[in-house]
């Protein structure tokens, strides 16, 4: 079988970024894989509508560390908008690419990080104005008032 | 510093052995099966091997048949002997739980060609209890498939007490030894051994050949057909250089055995009761009392095995996991899953296979790297 992580996915993996938790966290959410059982957890904190800080911990091979350490990397500063957005494939793309059984692992980064945004959006006042309902299946338990997973359709997709 | 700790996967080749092969490649390169003298020569080298390889397993000459290594003697051992004896009466194969996966896709291919396929379950140390097979054991089986030494756990099973079993029911019985040399003294007639496989790269000789042992009295359907080489059970030109270093690779390791018992154990125990102080949450795969001496298989709390292993390896130690993660098909072994294991154990393993060649140099540094890795993995697991 061939594993060839990147210089970087290795760098990521042996120094990752943003690890650890965030007391008392705006948003927070787990997600964990079924099949492979891996397991991301991830903290927020917002200011402003930006992320001003982000921190995950794992229970996940070489991959799973990485993607989530320049997940969060990019992802910081960002609007919540924008970083609910922000694409697996460009976290693939910054790793200079994942082998082939690898990429769900960026997939699940991605997934976890906006079920941390919404559980933080489910906490928000609700916004008022136009309320375009993007969201899917997200947060567990409670009915989630559509509201309060408002997306604004402008928000940047940019990095 | 490189620590080679995953022998179970493949041996360095001794020197020793490189040695005899070489004449093979550039002078004594004739076809044994060709009749002029270049050849003959070969041919008569390559009994010597075989009759080499028989006596250190306590088997007949004819019985060895040399193939490209275990995978391809296992899938001869288990087609053969189940497409050659298949009859209206007697139509069913059994194989263990955590066999190879050559033994267990041979297996599958005749479950397919409409054979009745049974597993012998394990118990939670990973060995098998003899009841289970009489349980399940009839007149219509042909065979039984046991392994001698499991690749991932190390346990060994009592293959002597299986093999009867199976010959008081009609059957016969077949082990997959690659793990077993040197650590068992296997001796075929002696255990009710019909059926072996060996690979000579588990054992210090080189990759690509190994012995299917088949008892001669049996009807075996060979499954690469040719030129008639090995009494027709086998085509394909002898591979010398390979048989020759299988045959001395087997005889150094028996010869050698009891020093290298003695020092692997040494070492292992040393190496487990270290681990077993300085890193807490750990907790050891299969029976400790049941094992050769080389296997360590190890569940690391609350991190996956992947990652430890890509650690250990950034630090120059190489092992080996079970993990969903390191699979391609992102599936956790079979054989950890076989024993009961709780699914939240199943993706924290790790294999330690120690070998000839290492040293306590080399485990105290694998000791301090994997404190280093373990910590370091632990400090961001969100599990606790």
């Amino acid at each position: 079988m061939a594993l060839n992580y990147t210089k970087k996915t290795l760098d990521n993996f042996l120094k990752p970024k943003n690890v650890g938790k965030i007391n008392k966290p705006d948003g927070y959410a787990q997600i964990g894989n079924m099949v492979c059982g891996d397991q991301l957890d991830f903290f927020l904190k917002v200011e402003k509508g930006k992320i001003k800080d982000v921190k995950f911990l794992s229970f996940g091979c070489a991959s799973n560390i990485a993607t989530a350490s320049v997940l969060t990397e990019k992802v910081k500063g960002m609007t919540v908008v924008a970083a609910k957005k922000y694409p697996w494939q460009k976290v693939v793309a910054e790793l200079g690419g994942l082998p082939n059984q690898k990429v769900h692992c960026s997939v699940m980064a991605v997934d976890g990080l906006k079920k941390a945004i919404a559980d933080y959006e489910k906490s928000q006042p609700v916004a008022k104005k136009k309320a375009t309902v993007k969201a899917k299946k997200v947060a567990p338990k409670k009915s989630i008032s559509k509201k309060n997973l408002a997306s604004k359709k402008q928000a940047s997709k940019k990095k | 510093m490189q620590v080679y700790l995953d022998n179970a996967a493949t041996t360095k080749l001794d020197p020793r052995v490189m040695k005899k092969m070489e004449p093979y490649f550039m002078k004594e390169y004739g076809n044994a099966s060709s009749i002029h003298d270049l050849g003959q020569s070969a041919f008569r080298d390559l009994i010597k091997a075989k009759e080499k390889v028989s006596k250190l397993i306590g088997g007949e000459t004819n019985g060895v048949i040399f193939t490209s290594g275990a995978t391809e003697a296992n899938n001869l051992i288990i087609k053969g002997v189940a497409l050659a004896n298949r009859s209206e009466k007697k139509n069913k194969i059994i194989i263990s739980s955590i066999e190879h996966p050559c033994v267990m896709e041979s297996a599958k291919f005749l479950a397919r060609a409409g054979f009745k396929v049974e597993f012998i379950p394990v118990n939670s140390e990973g060995l098998i209890e003899i009841k289970e097979l009489e349980k399940l054991i009839d007149k219509e089986t042909i065979l039984v498939s046991v392994m001698a030494v499991n690749n991932e756990i190390g346990t060994i099973q009592d293959i002597a007490a299986l093999a009867k079993i199976a010959h008081a029911h009609g059957a016969y019985f077949h082990t997959d030894a690659v793990q077993a040399v040197p650590y068992l003294k296997l001796d075929v007639k002696k255990m009710g051994i019909d059926f072996l496989s060996l690979s000579a790269h588990k054992f210090y000789g080189p990759k690509g050949v190994g012995v299917a042992y088949v008892n001669r009295q049996v009807k075996v359907q060979p499954q690469i057909i040719g030129g008639g080489q090995e009494d027709g059970l086998r085509a394909g030109t002898y591979n010398l250089p390979g048989i020759i270093g299988l045959a001395e690779a087997l005889e150094l390791a028996y010869k050698e055995r009891a020093i290298y018992l003695k020092k692997v154990t040494a070492l292992r125990d040393y190496f487990w009761q270290k681990i077993k102080q300085e890193i807490p949450e750990l907790k050891l795969n299969g029976s400790l009392k049941k094992r050769v001496p080389a296997n360590l298989n190890i569940m690391f709390g609350y991190i996956e095995g992947e990652a430890i292993l890509m650690d250990l390896s950034y630090k120059g130690v190489y092992v080996s996991t079970g993990s969903a993660c390191s699979a391609s098909d992102l599936r956790a072994s079979y054989v950890l899953k076989s024993m009961g294991l709780d699914k939240n154990f199943l993706n924290s393993n790790i294999r330690f296979s120690l070998g000839r060649f290492n040293n306590k140099e080399g485990i105290d540094y694998t000791i301090r790297a994997l404190k280093a890795t373990v910590k370091r993995l632990r400090s961001f697991s969100p599990i606790n």
